[in-house]
């Protein structure tokens, strides 16, 4: 391994998490030291976007390095850059989304900001850390802090039943999680990845019950945070009860993180031992694709959509997994970016078409949106399809890197349902698309406040998802160099 | 004389754990866990982990219960109201799960298939250098990220216990 090195104590390394935590706690003292009345706080989103933004350059220097820092805790190499740069285009976006959402619905608190920011820092945590205490805390950081944002509306019921209904299942997750490492620790003696990769390969590829016990309490705690099937019974609560800027993010960030500690424990640690839990993934992937699609179809409210949706996408993101060859890593990478894009574009656009008090949510409350507002509905159309995966866009790349790592490694089943899969769900995203353009409207749209906050999110998830779709070679360039270390 | 110390703490922890679990009075059951603690922190001592055991002793049934019991007496539980069971056709699948889980696991470890893997840090050479500085040695060098980012954990914890339960922000 070139370029290579091993320090032991390197600050620098974890700069863009410094200045996201400082960022986060300057946003909390400028909010207690400002006079100014609630709606009026701004400025807290424009600082948080400039600690989202120097955070993101400072990351970008480390591309094409690779360096264990922390006596090996930490891990900088191509991998945990993309990531990197994921979560924190999903924390900008997310924010761009926020600043007027915030304001309409009365949370324009500082800690809103705060709480992003922190739990973009445990994201980043996840995906770089090289052993499970680390990826074990940075879950935590951003559990606890999507916890309380879930349930920010604090006067509205259902904001309080989907935050402690979060809470309470992710405690119970968190557990299984836990006790999981505990167990692996108990039998490698040791929680480094690499060494535990070690151990594995000393016992000839064999794990004892012990660490098979272990790698099954793992799996159940990361599919909880990646909302896979059997654990996937909170989703559409808690997305539907959040507000919806933060169901934006955490449909996205966790996801993603979720998956880049999925990947680096299974891939690093457990990557010997493949035949030992491709099983268990490819039912848990199957699984999670049907019920989300199929479920999806009866849903009428958009965001209860959206879930069961995000569900099905945790399960094709599970098919990848299950191949474990090198193009199904970097057909991940892709797949979570345009994912980002175009999940982020279409949770913008439900922010735009409702109105105060979360009201307007329903499907057929788009009806008729194309005949006064062509550009909203031609947007929302783009990345609908996108994510039912027609052709020239994000979500048709992803989906065809997914289903190609799938068959390259033998998987023709797998993604023979996959594809089932995805026909399924065209109907449901169709569903809406019809109801925008043939239905005629069924409400009055009250003047729609397109600020330039949420104009710019709107446009920069378009140029991605259109970008991906077209253009996909740079970007899957990027994402194939980023799994060179991995294995 | 230490076997025998180990069987009476052990058994006197699960009997106050089974008390915690069948007493009705709420601070009863917080003093029975208390109780329960302290003899875990015995078995602590008897694995040679004096520091873990004092710090069992200085944080979970000192400040962690003690805050138990603040809790209790401001909500003011009441004692004599009758609790409804919500979800009364759990009860029967719950016990058979219970009991399945407790055979399974007595058989895995009668059958020695839960083998752990002994650690680097045996007690002899806790003994050579000192629990307290052992542990201080660790948190500050190979655990000292973890370490320095759990302050960011309590930091979002207390956050959200402000802004979730104050009564006006």
């Amino acid at each position: 391994m070139p370029n290579t090195s091993i320090m032991t104590f390197n600050i620098l390394s974890i700069l863009p998490v410094l200045i996201l935590a400082g960022f986060g706690m300057m946003v909390l003292v400028v909010d207690v030291l400002s006079s100014r009345k609630m709606g009026e706080k701004n400025f807290l989103a424009y600082l948080s976007l400039i600690g989202v933004v120097i955070a993101a350059f400072l990351s970008k220097n480390f591309t094409g390095t690779t360096l264990f820092s922390f006596y090996g805790a930490y891990t900088i190499d191509n991998y945990s850059l993309f990531f990197q740069f994921v979560f924190l285009l999903c924390a900008g976006l997310t924010i761009l989304i926020s600043k007027n959402y915030v304001q309409r619905e009365n949370i324009n608190y500082g800690e809103y900001y705060t709480l992003i920011l922190f739990s973009t820092i445990g994201m980043i945590l996840m995906a770089s850390g090289a052993d499970l205490l680390n990826i074990f805390i940075g879950l935590e950081i951003m559990s606890i802090s999507i916890y309380i944002l879930v349930g920010m509306k604090r006067t509205r019921l259902t904001s309080n039943e989907a935050s402690l209904k979060y809470f309470l299942l992710g405690a119970f997750s968190t557990g299984f999680l836990l006790y999981g490492i505990a167990l692996v620790y108990g039998a490698t003696g040791t929680i480094s990845l690499r060494q535990i990769a070690v151990f594995i390969a000393g016992k000839g590829g064999v794990l004892d019950p012990l660490l098979l016990a272990g790698m099954g309490l793992i799996i159940v705690g990361i599919g909880f945070k990646i909302a896979s099937a059997p654990f996937h019974a909170w989703v559409p609560d808690v997305y539907e009860g959040a507000p919806t800027a933060i169901t934006a993010f955490m449909a996205v960030g966790p996801k993603a993180a979720g998956f880049a500690a999925f990947l680096r424990i299974f891939f690093i640690a457990f990557g010997q031992v493949h035949q030992d839990w491709e099983k268990i993934i490819w039912i848990l992937a199957v699984l999670t694709m049907t019920t989300g699609n199929i479920i999806a179809l009866i849903q009428t409210n958009i965001k209860r959509m959206l879930a069961y949706s995000s569900i099905a996408h945790a399960g094709y993101l599970l098919i990848a997994l299950v191949a474990a060859n090198n193009m199904s890593v970097s057909a991940i990478l892709f797949y979570l970016l345009a994912y980002l894009f175009m999940n982020i574009g279409a949770f913008a656009i439900v922010i735009v078409i409702s109105q105060k008090e979360d009201s307007f949510l329903k499907i057929s409350d788009f009806s008729g949106l194309a005949y006064k507002h062509p550009r909203l509905a031609i947007a929302m159309t783009l990345f609908l399809l996108s994510m039912a995966g027609i052709p020239p866009t994000a979500g048709f790349v992803g989906k065809f890197y997914i289903f190609s790592s799938a068959i390259k490694s033998g998987y023709v089943l797998l993604a023979i349902i996959g594809v089932i899969n995805s026909v399924i769900a065209v109907f449901y995203y169709l569903r809406v698309t019809v109801a925008m353009y043939m239905r005629g409207p069924e409400r009055e749209f009250q003047p729609l406040t397109l600020s330039p906050f949420i104009f710019v999110a709107i446009i920069i998830s378009i140029i991605g998802t259109i970008q991906l779709g077209i253009f996909p070679a740079k970007v899957l360039e990027i994402a194939q160099r980023s799994i060179l270390l991995l294995r | 004389m230490e076997p025998y110390l180990f069987y009476v703490m052990a058994a006197t922890s699960v009997v106050a754990a089974l008390y915690l679990i069948f007493e009705k009075n709420p601070v009863f059951c917080a003093l029975y866990l208390v109780f329960s603690f302290i003899n875990i922190a015995v078995l602590y001592v008897l694995l040679e982990a004096q520091f873990i055991a004092a710090v069992q002793v200085i944080v979970y049934t000192g400040a962690i219960m003690v805050l138990f019991l603040f809790v209790i007496m401001l909500l003011m539980v009441d004692v004599k109201k009758k609790q409804k069971d919500d979800l009364p056709f759990q009860r029967i699948p719950a016990m058979v799960m219970g009991f399945v889980l407790l055979v399974v696991m007595g058989l895995a470890i009668k059958s020695k298939l839960f083998q752990g893997r002994e650690g680097e840090y045996t007690s002899a050479k806790v003994e050579s250098i000192g629990h307290t500085q052992l542990i201080g040695k660790l948190l500050f060098t190979d655990y000292l990220l973890p370490f320095e980012m759990t302050s960011i954990l309590l930091f979002v914890a207390v956050i959200g216990a402000i802004i979730l339960a104050k009564r006006k922000v």
